[in-house]
């Protein structure tokens, strides 16, 4: 040890970046805390209140219900977009010109800012003028997503699944094209059937990027605010209203500053806890 | 089990070849008899993996046909070919133990579980598996890996040959040689056709009975080791095969003679060359060259160490000469003069042989 040399200077060079990280993330992640347990009726004037929030808010009905709707609905857009991707991206041509053509047509949803997507799905599926919403009504099944709990659930599904799937595409398509040729020679060979393939060598490569694509999924669709916001505002009555919508609500609809605090502090653990759970799982195989 | 007969194979990777560049593999047939241990061999790029993936049946040809016995197999796909392939990089499937690896072409041929157990220990303990059969494969060395690749050709009783892609590749050196030495065990054991496809000479040499060596999608010689190094029919072999390769030389022709530095190099036989332009050359290996008292002058410039011999380069005008001298042997130290071995003294047209 006496060879180590102690270099007090070096803390200056870190320090950018102590600067950047706390400006970035701690300071403001900090207010929040503050406000969360805190009650305050403006003028800067603030009083003491422990943990009290954060009791309202886990011991309330309203969060609960806005939570499961947001562990319903992240749970349906997963179910539906990872095998969707998957299946896309397996289909997609693997050379030629037609690569780029389809890898355009997939990238372009991901280019339309979130609040034109809600806009354009609301005029979509408008039941008198909406090309979507005219359609299904044509049809002789009743659909207005402004007033049927089902159908704006429907639609708002709907447009996730057209906004987002294509992220999983990508990625998918990505990691199906490393996966060398060998692997299919061999599997040819060998006698293997089409599904037998799939399972046993693309499946498998695909872990990692999947796992990358169902984290994304899992992170964006739980903090979903614009999109349904535009489309249907939360409503009819409750019913879209997710956990980011309602935070809003409490926190600049009430101004219930301290509760909305408590609940995003919440809200964040809850996410880093999935996700955290849920990496640690998928990857404890791979160091075996 | 049969013999492997290409006839007049041809392939291009373009869909309308025109040159003669635009062809992977030129114009051949040959014939591969059943049981044999082949080598192609070839610098990369020269169409053997493309020639080895023909006859598995993953590339149908353009033009031309492939037999196994006395059955056209041309436009069969590779599962109904009866060939075991092993690749350059190991092809393990991942979430399967070693013995579900070893069993999956058996279970892809809906074998019964019964016998699928009993060929699977015995390829495995063929092969130095037996102990890893329950782990999962993906936790195996590269080598292991390459086993398992070979393993799933040798536990199907209806292979007809065995291809290897350049197999050796990802393993590390001193590892190399024992798989070498398994193939080889292993071919005597079982008897299958075995093609193995490599660039490097000394894999090719120890392991196969013929050699093929190919050069820009063409077969230039077929032959044994010896053969080979004795007899190399093209320019290309002589400088491919051995190390270091054959002395190239440009020569004349004086009434059926090759001439070099203005005299007459004796060689066994006339030779004969119908084309007047054609270029000509000898070829003579560095093994079968010794110094003497006269012959062709020549000043030594450089010799190297390589272990039980020296090689030495020597120049005569602007060509370089090089020789073998046993460890010990005397080397002139400035000028010097050649002898040629009559026996192994070679003439070449065009880069063909000639004499």
């Amino acid at each position: 040890m006496d060879n180590k040399t102690t270099h007090q200077k070096a803390w200056f060079f870190v320090l950018p970046v102590v600067v950047l990280v706390a400006f970035n993330a701690i300071i403001p992640l900090m207010t929040v805390v503050n406000y969360s347990v805190q009650e305050t009726f403006g003028d800067n004037v603030f009083f003491w209140e422990g943990v009290k929030w954060f009791e309202d808010v886990l011991n309330s009905d309203r969060f609960h219900a806005s939570l499961l709707r947001q562990l319903m609905f992240t749970g349906i857009i997963l179910a539906i977009e990872v095998p969707l991707g998957v299946a896309i991206a397996l289909t997609m041509p693997k050379k030629g010109p037609w690569v780029s053509v389809c890898l355009v047509f997939m990238a372009m949803p991901l280019l339309i800012p979130w609040n034109v997507v809600g806009a354009m799905w609301n005029i979509f599926a408008l039941p008198d003028i909406g090309l979507l919403g005219h359609a299904i009504n044509g049809m002789g099944i009743e659909y207005n997503f402004t007033r049927q709990p089902f159908a704006a659930w429907f639609t708002t599904v709907l447009m996730d699944v057209w906004h987002w799937t294509s992220l999983v595409v990508l990625l998918a398509y990505a990691g199906l094209r490393s996966i060398p040729e060998d692997y299919y020679q061999a599997a040819k060979i060998d006698g293997a059937k089409p599904w037998a393939v799939f399972l046993h060598i693309q499946l498998p490569k695909l872990k990692r990027v999947l796992t990358i694509a169902i984290l994304l999924r899992f992170m964006d669709s739980f903090m979903i605010y614009t999109e349904p916001f535009v489309l249907t505002g939360g409503g009819p009555g409750n019913s879209t209203t997710f956990l980011s919508i309602d935070l809003v609500k409490v926190a600049l609809g009430q101004f219930d500053l301290g509760p909305a605090a408590a609940m995003s502090l919440i809200y964040f653990l809850i996410v880093l806890l999935v996700c955290w759970v849920f990496y640690t799982l998928m990857m404890k195989n791979e160091d075996q | 089990m049969s013999k492997i007969t290409l006839k007049n194979l041809r392939h291009s990777y373009l869909s309308h070849p025109q040159r003669d560049e635009d062809w992977a593999l030129k114009e051949m047939s040959v014939e591969w008899s059943d049981g044999g241990a082949y080598a192609l061999l070839g610098p990369s790029g020269c169409g053997k993996t493309t020639l080895l993936n023909i006859i598995s049946g993953l590339v149908t040809p353009t033009q031309g046909e492939v037999w196994f016995g006395d059955v056209e197999v041309s436009h069969l796909p590779a599962d109904k070919r009866n060939i075991a392939q092993v690749f350059q990089f190991p092809v393990v499937y991942d979430t399967m133990t070693v013995f579900d690896n070893l069993a999956f072409p058996l279970r892809n041929r809906d074998v019964n579980e019964t016998d699928i157990d009993w060929k699977v220990r015995e390829i495995a303990a063929m092969l130095d598996l037996s102990e890893t059969l329950m782990k999962r494969a993906s936790g195996l060395t590269a080598d292991g890996k390459q086993k398992i690749s070979l393993g799933r050709g040798l536990v199907r009783s209806d292979v007809n040959a065995i291809m290897f892609d350049e197999p050796l590749t990802v393993i590390d050196p001193h590892l190399k040689w024992i798989l070498r030495s398994k193939l080889k065990e292993l071919h005597q054991q079982i008897g299958n056709t075995m093609i193995y496809v490599t660039h490097d000479q000394t894999e090719a040499l120890t392991f196969a009975d013929q050699v093929v060596v190919m050069q820009e999608g063409e077969v230039v010689q077929i032959g044994s080791p010896v053969e080979l190094f004795e007899r190399p029919q093209h320019t290309f072999v002589g400088h491919f095969i051995g190390s270091p390769g054959m002395n190239v030389l440009a020569c004349e022709l004086d009434q059926g003679q090759p001439v070099y530095g203005g005299a007459t190099v004796e060689t066994t036989g006339k030779v004969a060359v119908e084309d007047p332009t054609a270029r000509l050359e000898i070829g003579i290996r560095p093994e079968f060259i010794s110094f003497a008292d006269d012959g062709i002058a020549v000043s030594v410039e450089k010799v190297s160490d390589a272990g039980r011999v020296n090689i030495v380069e020597t120049r005569h005008g602007d060509d370089v000469i090089k020789l073998l001298v046993p460890d010990g042997g005397n080397v002139p130290s400035e000028n010097a003069f050649l002898k040629f071995d009559p026996d192994h003294t070679q003439v070449y047209a065009n880069d063909w042989m000639v004499s």
